[in-house]
């Protein structure tokens, strides 16, 4: 009986993803080194390599194989944990999830990291010391290839490599030799074929391949000898020295040297893959395109709860079939409370549905250990990252969303934020950095906050920036938290060196946007000197929002009530009309622009002069308006449907909801408004001018 | 009513059969709809359902030939007068007057529309090589629209393109 295993293919990967993690969790754990830790990211690579055998993914299973290989050494205690393989079992890590997205998007991946990084992890395998000895030879090749530079003691050397038959049946790969030659110097390698025999008499496990290789390179003869070391008994192996080239000519002597510089920055040890991964980092999560997860995991006992309430809501509705069945006056009491009922139980129902969708925090915080770990070690800044309120939770969409900003939010903390350690000494602030992640619920909404005890944001470095980018001018005097806001300017950098860790990619602006377009907002609290603050707020659930709804004309729209500052019927007392009818309403002390929603949305209205109108006061960006409607009818929790999936999206409304009585009404998006408002303004103006010009 | 009227009540094979329309021919089925006095059609696999007319709601600032979006199931459903969006005939709204809801695929996903319509009419049948290219000179429709044309007993049907009737160019500015 063969069974179709494809059907579980999105379950392993989905697996596969959770042992991912779960790895790289613990090795960045794993620094203090405890048995328990490294039995968990053993368990978690072998069930990987196990499930990708079963599936046929040959590739995830030979590469996690070498993992699992060097893991389990490490585990017997027969390896001392060293930090370079951490290094590089991080890098696995990394390279292993390059693998099973490449599975899961069905699309090609970037090869060159797994092959470089399964190289290393096979030269670690094959000697327990080795590691040091790779680093140790690079960098003695980088001396003497320097060396070498200055010397001129460049040497040809001729190697004959003829192996025997059964080499690749000892585990050796003739490739990795080649390639671990080829960073010597410069290689050029012709291939023997002839003695490959016809392919009946092939035996695909025999290698019928010898090599001859011209080496030019500063390396000793034990050098080269050293790379075959582990084929030695298995081959016939002959190094001679062609002839020393000391006047070689200048062309060639460049080559070599360009090739030097390659070798000293490229040195292919953890140093240059170090410098790799932040910018993989960068891309996949930048550039990725975005495969939503199609499936969440529900904790069992949501789904208890989920299935008391149904059947609740079975009996309440055979209860008032039944009241149905023969229905008279006297029983309008009844038919009440369980029509009281069942109100009861779809709203609980709802509630839990929606409970569904939420998933703790630490589903985004959970990148940022790895983060932290790779950015202090490129910026040479000890950092401390502290987690705190991964259990609170939010909406699976917008955890989604929210990921990529907060990911530069902490970059910026880093980058920016964080001062390099010899001036955090000489202002008398603990050499290691701190960056402190928290989520919470504050009323209807979520607050995320990254904060960092770095120096804190210098307003007068950010005015000045902000006039020499001619983004305000100099005479305006602007407050604090204005100033703050500048940083969200699209354009706006005050990184005075790019680097590649901030200051490249999505800017502030883009984390703004990303943060308004899912309903929230962001805001900045900083001490010169002690550190800032970033607060991210953010509704729970994007499904469902609580709004007011309003009558224009016919028509009836939603207001979203986290956005209403109040309601009030317009005096005419208070109603000014300035700079060419725009018309102002005094609330308090503020002028607040009225906008009445007939107008912009043009339609018809019942009722179009402002005085004695009812007034919506709405504020967005800091921003009050006063939307005028003809009605206020009731307040209630709304579902919100997209118009973008069969239409287009609308400039002024955000989506559309179902009413109860099944009629479409829109919902009205307040920060669009303002800026049709603002376009329609200035479309009146511009006509002005073109007037004034017909006129003179 | 006993089985056996009921019985008696269902057609003889043949005896209601819709003309032009046979059921084991292996072209394409095309809903045919009026416009005016113009006939129209569109591929019958692209019809999710025919709706009698609602009043819409309204949609900001949307152009003339959106009339608005219904609900239709939970399902939010713009609503688009062809009548309007093409310039034939007259735009109005009685008992006969329906709502064509229509799905077609755009690159990934699938869009559902309605379209109002002065009524339809019939399912008309038409091989590959029936349908022929509309003459480029004369009417007033964008040729994209069209997918070429078919000669029904004197009449002339215009085959429709449903992907690019759902096609809705950029909201414009002009409120």
């Amino acid at each position: 009986m063969s069974i179709d295993l494809s059907q579980f293919i999105p379950t392993f990967l989905e697996e596969c993803f959770e042992g991912i993690e779960l790895m790289e969790a613990s090795l960045l754990n794993l620094e203090q080194g405890d048995e328990e830790t490294i039995n968990s990211i053993f368990r978690a690579a072998h069930s990987i390599k196990g499930g990708a055998g079963t599936f046929g993914f040959n590739h995830v299973t030979e590469f996690t194989h070498l993992v699992e290989t060097l893991l389990d050494e490490m585990r017997d205690g027969r390896r001392n944990i060293a930090h370079k393989d951490i290094e590089i079992l991080l890098d696995s890590v990394d390279c292993m999830r390059l693998l099973i997205e490449a599975i899961r998007d069905d699309c090609s991946y970037d090869d060159s990291k797994v092959i470089v990084t399964s190289q290393l992890l096979t030269a670690t395998l094959n000697n327990n010391s080795i590691d040091e000895n790779i680093v140790e030879d690079t960098t003695k090749d980088n001396e003497n290839t320097s060396n070498a530079i200055a010397d001129d003691n460049l040497t040809h050397w001729s190697i004959s490599f003829i192996p025997e038959h059964h080499l690749v049946q000892t585990g050796n790969d003739p490739l990795l030799l080649l390639n671990a030659l080829a960073e010597l110097g410069k290689v050029s390698v012709t291939a023997n074929c002839n003695s490959i025999p016809s392919l009946v008499d092939l035996d695909a496990t025999e290698l019928y391949i010898s090599w001859q290789i011209t080496l030019i390179t500063a390396a000793k003869k034990e050098d080269i000898a050293e790379i075959f070391e582990w084929v030695e008994d298995d081959c016939q192996l002959v190094i001679s020295n062609e002839e020393s080239i000391d006047k070689k000519p200048a062309e060639i002597n460049l080559d070599i040297a360009n090739e030097a510089d390659e070798l000293i920055t490229e040195k292919p040890t953890i140093e240059a893959k170090t410098k790799v991964k932040p910018n993989v980092t960068n891309d996949s999560s930048l550039q990725k395109p975005k495969a939503e997860s199609g499936s969440i995991r529900v904790g069992v006992d949501k789904v208890d709860s989920l299935i008391n309430l149904v059947g609740e809501l079975v009996i309440t509705q055979s209860m008032l079939s039944e009241l149905g069945n023969d229905f008279e006056l006297s029983k309008v009491a009844r038919l009440n409370s369980g029509l009281e009922q069942l109100l009861q139980n779809t709203k609980e129902l709802q509630e839990s549905v929606m409970r569904i969708r939420m998933l703790p925090i630490s589903f985004a915080f959970n990148r940022f250990p790895r983060l932290i770990h790779d950015l202090s070690k490129k910026m040479g800044k000890e950092i401390e990252l502290l987690i705190s309120g991964e259990q609170t939770e939010l909406d699976k969409s917008v955890m989604e969303q929210i990921s990529d900003p907060l990911v530069h939010l902490v970059r910026n903390a880093v980058d920016h934020g964080i001062e390099a350690t010899d001036v955090r000494i000489t202002n008398g602030k603990p050499e290691k950095g701190t960056v402190s992640l928290d989520a919470y619920h504050q009323g209807g909404s979520i607050v995320i906050e990254i904060k960092d005890d770095g120096g804190g944001i210098d307003s007068n470095v950010i005015l000045a920036k902000a006039i020499e980018n001619g983004l305000v001018d100099e005479s305006t005097s602007l407050s604090e938290s204005q100033v703050y806001d500048l940083l969200f300017e699209p354009g706006f950098s005050t990184a005075k060196t790019l680097s590649d860790i901030s200051g490249r990619g999505v800017g502030m602006d883009v984390v703004k946007r990303n943060i308004q377009s899912l309903g929230g907002r962001i805001q900045i609290e900083s001490t010169l000197g002690v550190g800032s603050t970033f607060k991210v707020f953010l509704p729970l659930t994007l499904a469902i929002l609580d709004g007011q709804l309003v009558k224009v004309g016919r028509e009836v729209y939603i207001i979203p009530l986290i956005t209403i500052v109040e309601s009030l019927q317009t005096q005419e007392a208070l109603i000014n009309r300035t700079s060419g009818d725009m018309v102002l309403y005094r609330l308090r002390e503020d002028n607040v622009p009225v906008i009445p929603i007939y107008k912009l949305f043009n339609i018809p209205a019942q009722n179009k002069a402002i005085k004695n109108s009812l007034l919506v006061v709405v504020e967005a960006d800091g921003q009050k308006v006063g939307l005028m409607v003809d009605d206020l009818l009731a307040q209630q929790q709304v579902v919100v449907k997209s118009l973008n999936e069969n239409y287009q999206q609308v400039e002024g409304v955000s989506g559309a909801t179902i009413l109860g009585d099944g009629s479409v009404a829109m919902i009205l998006d307040v920060p669009s408004m303002i800026n049709m408002a603002l376009k329609l303004a200035k479309k009146q103006q511009q006509n002005n001018i073109v007037a004034e010009e017909v006129i003179h | 009513m006993d089985i056996q009227t009921l019985a008696n009540e269902i057609p003889v094979e043949g005896e209601y059969a819709l003309e032009g329309v046979d059921f084991i021919s292996s072209g394409e089925q095309y809903l045919t709809f009026s416009l005016g006095l113009e006939q129209y059609a569109v591929n019958i696999l692209a019809v999710e359902e025919i709706r009698s007319w609602e009043q819409p709601t309204h949609i900001p600032n949307a152009p003339m030939f959106v009339k608005g979006v219904i609900n239709m199931r939970g399902v939010i459903v713009p609503i688009i007068d062809l009548r309007l969006k093409f310039g034939i005939g007259e735009a109005k709204y009685d008992k006969t007057t329906v709502v064509v809801v229509l799905t077609a695929q755009h690159l990934t996903k699938s869009r559902t529309m309605g379209f109002v319509v002065d009524a339809v009419s019939d399912v008309l049948n038409a091989q590959e090589n029936d349908i022929k290219p509309a003459p480029a000179f004369g009417g007033s429709l964008a040729q994209h629209y069209i997918e070429g044309i078919v000669n029904v007993a004197e009449n002339v049907v215009t085959l429709l393109d449903v992907t690019a009737l759902q096609t809705i160019e950029k909201q414009s500015d002009n409120y």
